[in-house]
């Protein structure tokens, strides 16, 4: 057998792969948060919490309600994103024309509410959620063992973030987006009504997080930590990337996925980390991450 | 965050002033974990625990007064050390009962020794605490590694899982578990063949489970606790590890966490316990009056919880037989002398390292068919009797244990 580094070749593809996977997970989040901080300049630190409550809304309406994984798949993000909204307009568009710092302690400081209370009421050791029967099983690839939940988990968070960076990139829509978040005055003369275009984005960043959490509830632990957890990992990708860049969001996701199931492989100790090692370096050569604009 | 509980009743003593000649006055700590991912195995139903035990003394011993009051220690060392030097220099508490966490419970443990108070362990898991780090005013109750790794892996090689593969939580406790288990493992004539250390509270184990399948291994021991065991059982199931032909053997398991898996992905999981709540007529009776204040649907008490009060309880028998809870050397050679009998634990014995015995249960995970009824999770599939249920004495390396 050919072997890479001690490693044989066929372990080191499934490791990729696994990798690509998670790179999926970091994808999806920092997509939403580089949405958000590219269009309404928010570091929104609640986007951990809102990734549990997509999680948490999904466990919910299958004991309550008996709506199963797909309904939740469509539902989770568009009531999630709903307390997005509120939020928005509660609080969040009192904070745009300030420093960046107070939308981060405000939405840091919800994201501490929200946890706590999900705590109270669901306790710490989480809340089981079964794999949907359509994605039960796998395919054995040869050099690994493929569960089909994992293909779809890829499948869709390649789906979802070429259409986000196509609609924000690429169409009008998007066009007006980005130019109201240059010059809002300006835009809001040709008659674009831009306080509703922005908590729509809000809305939609939130939405996202939550789809998230919904695509990780079979697989993870569904407990109210479980954003707190990640969300430190992908402000780091967030970072490399650079803020607010949607591509780059995209890419480092993928990309930092890839670099630490490496890890895992070779040095699993260092696992957790090894995505901040990179943070750093890339700090160091490019302060504003790999695809920033720059100031 | 601390609730005084019984302020009430000092202020009634204070005003009555014709104390009788014995009364006593005791004050019981709960350090636990309040908020993070050992809350719903401890935590508020450990303080239960505790006040379930001081009722129901003080009701058969009227001249004792026992007062309960809790923290949070939020798993840090540093934080858990700066609440019970408060505690015990100036908030007047005799005993620290809990301390889920061995790294945190270590600590505690070498504070009480200096104060000369009493701590009563029946949180944390390492079997350091009555091994090389025992002390004369340290009473280990519940469980530790050992005794996991014992009842666990000897049932696991016994039935043909003969070689090993290791997912390692990479700290104290992880390391105490693995140690404990390949000793088990390679005395009963098994054979361990690697392993991974994985960071603490790691979302994804897909990584680590391949290269358990690639080791070919019969059984995945999961020397880990919490989130990391449910994540790595519930990928697992995932990634077909049983289909392979694996089996997976968590080494800590309590039953919040099976309810957080699910009986349909727990199912089949073996496991050692002390305490199950549908044990007998004892522990249910027991459950009911800690279900009645813990008044949360759903909720199932853990056998660390029965652990506080079953320590609590005999603690306070021989603060009574004492006279006094000032002493705490004392308090715990008379917790050694007098035998401990309650309906959770049933008969325990209290050893000269300090650790407690009590028989132990191996469970297994109930399929979702076999549960008849809400919490109705194991089947016990053998009982080990206290005396090879733990450690023996001479292998501890206890420097109470003399010869």
């Amino acid at each position: 057998m050919i072997t890479i580094f001690g490693i044989p070749s066929a372990a080191l593809f499934g490791q990729l792969l696994i990798g690509l996977i998670n790179g999926s997970f970091y994808a999806l989040l920092s997509l939403g948060l580089a949405v958000i901080f590219g269009m309404l300049n928010i570091i929104n630190f609640a986007h951990g919490a809102q990734y549990m409550l997509g999680a948490v809304a999904a466990f919910l309406m299958l004991n309550f309600l008996g709506v199963n994984y797909w309904g939740a798949l469509i539902l989770a993000p568009l009531i999630v994103g709903a307390i997005g909204i509120v939020i928005e307009r509660t609080f969040l568009q009192w904070l745009y024309k300030l420093d960046h710092l107070y939308g981060l302690l405000l939405t840091f400081g919800l994201a501490l509410i929200i946890e706590g209370t999900a705590r109270n009421y669901l306790g710490s050791a989480g809340l089981p959620y079964a794999l949907p029967e359509a994605l039960r099983g796998g395919q054995n690839l040869g050099f690994m063992f493929l569960p089909n939940y994992r293909a779809w988990v890829i499948l869709v968070s390649l789906v979802i973030c070429f259409g986000t960076w196509y609609a924000i990139e690429r169409t009008r829509l998007g066009a007006y987006l980005r130019a109201a978040t240059e010059n809002p005055t300006l835009v809001r003369a040709f008659g674009i009504n831009v306080p509703v275009m922005i908590t729509l984005t809000y809305g939609f960043g939130v939405a996202l997080a939550a789809f998230a959490g919904v695509m990780a509830a079979p697989i993870y632990n569904v407990s109210p930590q479980m954003g707190a957890e990640l969300i430190i990992v992908v402000f780091a990708v967030v970072v490399i990337g650079g803020m607010g860049s949607i591509l780059g969001a995209i890419l480092t996701g993928f990309g930092l996925g890839v670099v630490e199931g490496l890890t895992k492989v070779f040095f699993p100790e260092a696992s957790n980390t090894v995505i901040f090692v990179v943070m750093a370096i890339v700090l160091l050569v490019r302060p504003a991450g790999l695809f920033g604009r720059g100031t | 965050m601390r609730k005084t509980i019984g302020l009430a009743a000092v202020a009634a003593l204070l005003l009555s002033g014709t104390a009788y000649a014995q009364q006593i006055n005791v004050k019981i700590g709960v350090l636990t974990d309040m908020s993070s991912l050992y809350a719903d195995d401890t935590g508020i139903g450990s303080v239960i625990g505790a006040k379930l035990a001081a009722e129901e003394f003080m009701k058969s011993n009227p001249n004792v007064k026992v007062e309960v009051v809790n923290a949070d220690h939020q798993n840090k060392a540093d934080v858990g050390s700066n609440i019970a030097n408060q505690w015990y220099d100036r908030d007047g508490v005799d005993m620290i009962a809990d301390v889920p966490n061995s790294g945190v419970a270590l600590a505690i443990a070498e504070i009480t020794k200096n104060k000369n108070k009493v701590f009563v362990a029946s949180g944390p898991a390492s079997s350091d605490l009555t091994g090389p780090k025992c002390a004369p005013t340290t009473v280990h109750w519940t469980y530790d590694t050992w005794m996991l790794a014992n009842g666990t892996g000897k049932a696991m090689v016994k039935t043909g899982g003969d070689t090993w593969f290791f997912l390692t939580a990479d700290y104290a406790f992880g390391h105490a578990l693995e140690r404990d288990t390949s000793a088990v493992v390679v005395a009963n004539g098994g054979k361990v063949l690697g392993g991974v250390r994985h960071p603490i509270n790691t979302n994804d184990f897909s990584s680590f489970l391949l290269q358990a399948q690639a080791s070919k291994a019969k059984v995945i021991g999961l020397a880990n606790a919490g989130g990391d065991t449910i994540n790595a059982i519930k990928q697992g199931a995932e990634f077909g590890i049983a289909a392979g032909g694996q089996k997976m053997a968590g080494m800590l398991v309590f039953a919040p966490d099976v309810a957080a898996l699910g009986l349909k992905t727990a199912q089949g999981l073996t496991f050692t316990e002390t305490f199950y709540w549908d044990l007998n007529e004892g522990t249910r009776a027991w459950t009911k009056r800690w279900d009645k204040e813990r008044n949360s649907p759903g909720k199932l008490p853990s056998m660390n919880m029965a652990g506080v009060y079953s320590g609590t309880l005999h603690y306070l028998k021989a603060v009574a037989a004492v006279g006094s809870a000032k002493d705490g050397k004392a308090v715990v050679d008379k917790m050694k002398q007098l035998p401990a009998e309650d309906s959770v634990y049933g008969k325990s014995v209290v050893r000269e390292d300090g650790r407690v015995l009590h028989p132990a249960y191996l469970f297994e995970v109930k399929k979702p068919e076999e549960s008849k009824y809400p919490g109705d999770l194991y089947h016990v599939r053998a009982t080990i009797p206290m005396e090879e249920a733990f450690r023996p004495l001479k292998d501890g390396n206890c420097p109470l244990v003399k010869g």
